[in-house]
């Protein structure tokens, strides 16, 4: 466990930042929560908009099992205590995109309590992790969307949010620095999305944050928080922090107090401003929804739940790390469900992992940034790409060769035994033809044999390089070392 | 032959089984009475194409030879408060004026699905909030009774079911929907002289029923048996997963059951109801009851439900406060009524549109439901009216370990002349003394024809069971019904 160090420097000393994280995540379900309407991104509006997400006079809701059961899985796979008994809240405000007038939630009950995420600020050091406390996990419902830009004196309202699921997962106020929350969001979205139950598209609204601020004296009491709602990337949440840290600090050492209050960021501008303070906020007349009676859970739906837990990214990392897999390079692998995912299959095609975990983070990853596709879009398989591995593994290619191979096979999709075949790539390890080369380049090349033999011993990679490329880049390394030695004397 | 608007739900189904008469005939003599009783004022929307759609069926099922459905050839009323697809709905309220639901409630649609068809749509109190029918923003209902002293005051019909209880009083339906809250199906039944049940909490889909105080809310029929009682509700009732609250309970044949012989059963008088000031004639009507019970078999039991009289301030805590929150959808936003008032913005356009649209007893329930939900306040009143609601429900809990049913008046008082409560809404409330306990606890209840007081208005007699006996309420009813003999009926001065 670590301790953060990082501080504000005030005019009048150092302040250290208190960061508390509500992320809404919008739950992978193909219905809302409490009705049967559809809840795919970027539908033509209200499109997706059922009696009950209209609220309809005489409308009710029924909750959607598979939102509560993907609540529960998540909370599972954060160590969570699941409420076996919880019950939704009606949170009461007007506005034109909540069209019952109130939001279902859950505020006295949550169907998930404490539960808690090991996080390493530092992706170079994944084992210097710090424990983020969960508060709560409860499900609520979405909002519908203002349109302001479509007519030039009236707004329209879209509905299809309205009603879709939302978990809100409350961290405890544990995180001291921007890179902490940074790191917090970023593990709780690779875990959302190992276990499945949210995809996590930032950019699309899947997943967003609100960002509760405070600043004190290293060691203080906690001082009063600012909320910034609604920051939908981990670069704007840092930067948030980042921002209301500093405005904060500047506030108070200018003689000034912070305010309690709602604030929002520009994403431009990388500054928050002030939305509502404390005074005018809503009396939300919270109660329990009597439309819906209370959620009971029984040992078999638990049972199942967690049985229907994949593999989570700490417990992957510690697999792959006893396989002989460096931290890094494991970290790396497990940091997003795809890359783990296909790195779990090319391992499941027998592959030795250490050799197998460094071809993917260099050569892969290295390929597929360059094409621009995400790993699940990879034109090599894990299967062709165990294919290559082999070939590499039984000398049959040489690590220059398998890059050539690599690359045909990136082109043509084709797998590596057959490009091999096709373009006679095939890596030598025939002595006689290496000697003979070996002793054409010694012939083309006095000067540099002579400076060799006079003590300039780096000139041997020279030779090597002669060599190898005498020979189109098949020839076996190690061969070619061998002899080259040899032959040097 | 009787007039055919003189039968109740039963003899219509079984004369067009039997062929006496056609549906087609049935709904015609009811379609009539309806269109000459505008003076009652029960009825906001007339359907006669409903009605005789439905007959047509019955009378073409029945020339094939098929089998009839339950209600098949019986027309109905339906109270507002239910959404019937293509037809409007309104809660009796202006803020719903020219709503046109593209959809069907479970409980109407159940009855369509048994064959009955609908006379049209039932005058109502605003959003079944009143005991009078006073509060509908389409003028209140008369009741077809006449009080015996020559002075002609018009009459309240009860509420919110008032023009349920009118219509089915005035014979222009054989049986009509109501919904329950703290006594809206009960009170205007004793009011009107018919029977009235309000089964068990979740026996009766509320999907498509609009909202007053969801946690309270129920459906059942009003009709001039306890028969036909028995056929309606078995008709409405059913599991609807739609409605969350629903019980997924099998519908028992409550008509089959019925049985008048209360042997071995213990009927509880429960002491607190006797309330000071109550009218001698209450008093007597009651104590007829408790004879007719004895007669039928039952042993009488006295019982205590001691918390009693903090129902009521219960009642009016928890029902405004669901009801502020399952009213805010009624913004202008969607649907109804809006009112924009030049320049106005979002917040204008709330305060406008729900000023306009709410009636004045709304308004004033949403006010204190809002205030009870209100920061600092939620303890002290919301919590606590759930902590007496609990011990409502314990007080009922105990009284079954000495008696199966209870017996106790369904109002303190026969109807009241319209305008005589209306400006005092504490008086009005005391109305449903005897109701709210029962729907607090969820439990089936239901109202019969006990007597007539001096001046020959109806009295009823209410009976609660235990949760999901509804037969033995029914049973109860049935052996006041047959012993007595209640066959005073308004004169059509209308």
């Amino acid at each position: 466990m670590t301790e953060s160090s990082y501080r504000i420097q005030g005019a009048t000393g150092e302040w250290e930042v208190v960061i508390g994280l509500e992320v809404h995540a919008q739950v992978t379900s193909n219905a809302k929560l409490f009705s049967g309407a559809a809840t795919a991104f970027g539908a033509e509006p209200n499109s997706q908009v059922s009696l009950v997400d209209a609220a309809m006079p005489g409308m009710l809701p029924v909750p959607n099992r598979e939102c509560i059961r993907q609540a529960v899985r998540t909370g599972m796979a954060i160590d969570a205590t699941i409420n076996r008994w919880s019950r939704f809240d009606r949170k009461n405000y007007f506005y034109a995109d909540l069209p019952q007038g109130y939001q279902i939630s859950q505020l006295y009950h949550p169907l998930v309590g404490e539960g808690h995420l090991d996080v390493a600020p530092d992706d170079k050091n994944p084992d210097a992790t710090k424990r983020i406390g969960v508060e709560r996990i409860h499900v609520e419902q979405d909002a519908g969307k203002l349109m302001h830009d479509q007519h030039p004196t009236r707004s329209y309202v879209d509905l299809n949010r309205s009603g879709v699921a939302l978990m809100e997962i409350v961290s405890r106020p544990d995180m001291r620095s921007p890179g902490e929350a940074g790191a917090y969001l970023t593990k709780l979205r690779a875990i959302l999305r190992y276990v499945g139950s949210c995809d996590g598209n930032m950019d699309q609204g899947s997943m967003r944050a609100d960002v509760n601020v405070s600043v004190r004296r290293p060691g203080d009491e906690l001082g009063t928080r600012t909320e910034t709602k609604n920051v939908n990337s981990v670069r704007f949440v840092m930067a948030a922090i980042e921002h209301e840290a500093k405005r904060q600090v500047e506030l108070i050492e200018g003689g000034g107090a912070v305010v309690q209050e709602t604030r929002l960021f520009n994403p431009d501008t990388g500054a928050t401003r002030s939305m509502r303070s404390k005074e005018d906020a809503h009396d939300y007349r919270y109660f329990p929804d009597p439309d819906l009676l209370p959620l009971e859970l029984d040992e078999a739906f638990l049972d199942a739940c967690r049985a229907s837990l994949p593999e989570l990214p700490d417990a992957k990392r510690a697999r792959y790390e006893a396989a002989g897999i460096a931290a890094y390079a494991a970290g790396v692998l497990t940091a997003e469900v795809e890359s783990a995912r296909w790195f779990d299959a090319l391992l499941g095609e027998g592959v030795e992992p250490v050799r197998a975990a460094n071809w993917v983070t260099s050569e892969l990853f290295g390929a597929l940034n360059r094409l621009g596709v995400g790993i699940e879009a990879s034109p090599v398989t894990p299967a062709k790409a165990a294919g290559l591995l082999a070939l590499v593994a039984d000398g049959t290619l040489s690590g220059s060769l398998a890059k050539q191979v690599f690359e045909a096979m990136l082109e043509t999709g084709d797998n590596a035994a057959a490009i091999v075949e096709a373009r006679g790539l095939k890596q030598t390890s025939d002595t006689g033809a290496i000697e003979a080369a070996i002793a054409e380049v010694l012939a083309k090349n006095p000067g540099q044999l002579e400076q060799y033999r006079g003590g300039k011993v780096a000139l041997f990679g020279f030779f090597v390089g002669q060599t190898m490329k005498a020979m189109g880049g098949k020839a076996n390394p190690g061969v070619v070392n061998e002899v080259l030695r040899k032959a040097l004397g | 032959m009787t007039d055919l608007t003189d039968l109740g739900i039963a003899a219509i189904r079984d004369g067009v089984r039997a062929g006496s008469f056609s549906a087609r005939e049935v709904a015609d003599a009811f379609i009539v009475a309806v269109s000459r009783a505008k003076p009652l004022n029960a009825f906001l929307v007339e359907t006669p194409d409903h009605a005789l759609a439905a007959a047509r069926v019955a009378d073409e099922a029945r020339a094939r030879g098929e089998n009839l459905k339950p209600m098949a050839g019986v027309p109905i009323g339906m109270k507002d408060l239910f959404c019937t697809n293509g037809v409007a709905t309104t809660a009796a309220s202006h803020i719903l004026e020219g709503f046109v639901p593209p959809y069907e409630s479970t409980v109407s649609q159940n009855l369509w699905d048994a064959g009955a068809g609908m006379l049209g749509k039932l005058n109502m109190d605003q959003f079944a909030m009143g005991s009078s029918n006073e509060t509908s923003a389409f003028g209140n209902v008369v009741s077809p009774w006449r009080r015996s002293d020559g002075g002609n005051a018009p009459l309240a019909p009860g509420g919110s079911s008032g023009g349920s209880s009118a219509a089915v009083a005035a014979r222009l339906c054989p049986g009509a929907t109501g919904t329950d809250t703290g006594g809206s199906i009960r009170q205007p039944a004793a009011f009107t002289g018919i029977s009235g049940i309000k089964p068990t909490y979740g026996r009766c889909s509320r999907w498509g029923t609009i909202a007053f105080a969801s946690s309270l809310d129920q459906a059942g029929p009003m009709a001039r048996s306890v028969r036909d009682c028995a056929i309606m509700l078995e008709a409405m009732a059913g599991f609807d997963a739609k409605d969350a609250t629903s019980l997924d309970l099998p519908v028992p044949g409550w008509e089959h059951g019925l049985n008048p012989s209360l042997a071995g059963k213990r009927v509880g008088i429960p002491r607190e109801y006797r309330v000071d000031g109550m009218p001698e004639e209450i008093d007597t009507l009651w104590q007829q009851g408790i004879d007719r019970l004895t007669d039928a078999g039952a042993e009488i039991v006295e019982v205590s439900l001691p918390h009693t009289k903090y129902a009521l301030p219960a009642y009016y805590i928890i029902a405004p406060a669901e009801a502020s929150s399952n009213l805010a959808r009624y913004d202008g936003v969607r649907y109804g009524l809006r009112d924009l008032p030049d320049g106005a913005g979002l917040q204008d356009m709330y305060a406008a549109t729900r000023a306009d649209g709410f009636g004045a007893e709304v308004q004033r329930r949403i006010l204190i439901g809002t205030y009870v939900l209100s920061a600092g306040f939620y303890d002290a009143y919301y919590t606590q009216a759930q902590k007496v609601r609990a011990l409502i429900a314990r007080d009922f809990d105990r009284a079954w370990e000495r008696c199966d049913l209870l017996l106790t008046p369904t109002a303190p008082s026969a109807a009241f002349a319209l305008g005589e409560k209306s400006a005092d809404p504490l008086a009005m409330y005391l109305n449903d003394v005897f109701t709210v306990p029962s729907s607090l606890a969820g439990l089936p209840a239901m109202s019969v024809p006990g007597g007539v007081d001096k001046q020959g208005l109806p009295l009823g007699l209410q009976i609660i069971g235990r949760a999901l006996d509804e037969q033995g309420v029914l049973n109860a009813g049935l052996a006041i019904e047959e012993r007595a003999g209640f066959a005073a009926r308004p004169g059509a001065w209308w």
